[in-house]
């Protein structure tokens, strides 16, 4: 019996794309679309820069326009999931309705890793997951003096340029000992540590949050975990993402730091699927072992590769990954991984702002990033697609250039 | 409401009506073009919205530099008037350009 209807639950990154491919791929069953959010589909990475500082508008977030979804017959259900009926292959929705599915898609994504302190419920303290977060942010970091960010990672960081532009005073709060840690070399973390700081922006390595105090119900402090009290109208927190895994949990499905899927994106039952921000999937970029990557580039490309099995054109996941992150002038672009990296080459200046970080795992290169060096980006793309390797000994020659390179290796 | 011809490598016509303000990749993916994905969203990161200026508008448009033009030096088929199109910003005055698309993209 051929597929006839196709239920996807989320509307991020992950769940349009497989809406849109499907048609694309020429599929002509039934295609719905379960967002729990209000308003049309749209775009994360513009939440924590471009949208807040108002320099987009919210219709330039959209994946589509509302006539394309009815152009397409994609039916944009907001509602919420309340459970799985496996058995009968059917969705419980919040509402009391109910959508019975050929394929079930899960596209919930993830969400932020809660404060854990006294003070945590206070008004002014903000993740910045969803646009109604940014909206309700956007007004209150144009006002803000004093600004404290917990946790230095791509989103805390993103905000602390922003916040930092706008004038106000940004205290950034960081476990670790350099910022972006679990993502990105020593030596790239050090370029954005000056270049923060350089904006007015001021660390505070192996220091955690104790507590949150307010007035009035809002937030007026932040007593870190070294008894200091830094004042604070406004702050915000970046601390790591938990996945949505309660749904797939519920129903029986194999869970393992994110709903575990096989390396064609199925879940332990053969009608559903899971991708991005909530699926742990054997990623060859890291030895097989079961990993989820929270991009844009994993919930897309994973999008891309559902739609294309269920119209008959099975493949493994092995997309390479590539990740980017937007701070004041500085774009960095990562490619590949950089688990288990213990030799680095760098190429470019430092001093300058332009910097790409070869990561190597002994001689095998297994990631590059690339702060405004665009160029290289592109070219480390090609280069860990396929081999033949590029060595340390080579990378690091006097002159060496990832263009001709790639060029003169090209298959 | 200036209109956009997008034209496909295999000849595959697209007129499409974009609005003041946004860009030529956006006008496109909002009105499904094939042959533009446009990954990132318009960040400049993805290199996957790539297009030819067609020969009578080429001289409308200053060239791509910066982060646009580096992206580009390693796109499918590169040419003196290619663009990614999430830095086109559409103008009142564009009605009747025409932009290719390359056999693919990145």
């Amino acid at each position: 019996m051929s597929l006839d209807s196709v239920v996807i639950v989320g509307a991020g990154h992950g769940g349009v794309q497989v809406a849109i491919s499907l048609r694309q791929e020429g599929f002509g069953g039934r295609i719905v679309l379960v967002n729990d959010e209000p308003g049309l589909p749209y775009q994360r990475p513009p939440l924590s820069k471009a949208y807040l500082l108002g320099k987009i508008n919210a219709t330039a977030m959209l994946f589509r326009p509302e006539t394309f979804y009815a152009d397409q017959r994609i039916e944009l259900v907001h509602d919420r999931v309340a459970a799985i009926d496996r058995q009968n292959r059917r969705v419980m929705l919040d509402s009391g309705s109910a959508l019975d599915f050929g394929h079930l898609v899960l596209a919930t994504g993830a969400h932020n890793r809660p404060l854990n302190v006294p003070g945590s419920t206070l008004g002014g303290i903000f993740g910045i997951k969803t646009k109604a977060d940014a909206d309700f942010l956007s007004p209150l970091v144009k006002q803000a003096r004093n600004v404290v960010v917990i946790g230095a990672g791509f989103i805390g960081l993103e905000f602390a340029a922003v916040a930092a532009a706008e004038g106000a005073a940004v205290e950034v709060l960081e476990l670790g000992d350099r910022p972006m840690a679990r993502a990105v070399s020593p030596q790239m973390s050090e370029l954005f540590r000056a270049a923060h700081e350089g904006w007015g922006v001021k660390f505070n390595f192996r220091t955690g949050l104790a507590e949150l105090e307010g007035e009035d119900g809002k937030v007026s402090a932040v007593t870190t975990s070294d008894g200091r009290r830094l004042p604070a109208e406004l702050v915000v927190f970046g601390i790591g993402v938990i996945p949505n895994v309660q749904l797939a949990l519920e129903a029986g499905l194999d869970i393992d730091n994110g709903i575990r899927v096989n390396s064609s994106l199925l879940t332990s039952d053969p009608h559903i699927s899971a991708l991005g921000d909530v699926a742990a999937f054997p990623c060859v970029q890291n030895g097989e072992n079961l990993t989820r990557l929270e991009s844009v580039q994993n919930a897309v490309d994973q999008g891309k590769l559902i739609a294309a099995r269920l119209v008959g054109k099975p493949a493994p996941y092995t997309a390479l990954p590539w990740f980017w992150t937007d701070q004041g002038n500085l774009k960095l672009q990562i490619a590949g991984l950089s688990i288990g990296a213990d030799n680095y080459v760098t190429l470019g200046d430092a001093a300058a702002q332009q910097l790409s970080v070869l990561c190597f795992r002994g001689e095998e290169l297994i990631a590059v990033e690339s702060c405004n060096r665009p160029g290289d980006h592109v070219f480390a793309r090609k280069i860990l697609a396929r081999p033949p390797a590029l060595t340390p000994a080579t990378a690091a020659a006097p002159d060496f250039d990832l263009k001709a390179w790639e060029a003169a290796n090209r298959p | 409401m200036p209109t956009i011809t997008f034209i496909e490598h295999n000849g595959t016509r697209h007129e499409v009506h974009a609005d003041v303000g946004q860009s030529a990749m956006q006008a496109a993916t909002f009105a499904g073009v094939p042959g533009i994905p446009g990954d990132c969203g318009g960040a400049c990161a993805c290199a996957s919205c790539h297009a030819y200026v067609d020969d009578a508008w080429a001289g409308r448009f200053a060239p791509a530099e910066g982060t646009e033009y580096d992206m580009l030096e390693n796109v499918v088929e590169r040419q003196p008037t290619s663009r990614l199109t999430c830095q086109l910003v559409v103008g009142a005055d564009m009605d009747g350009l025409t932009l290719r698309l390359p056999a693919a993209q990145f």
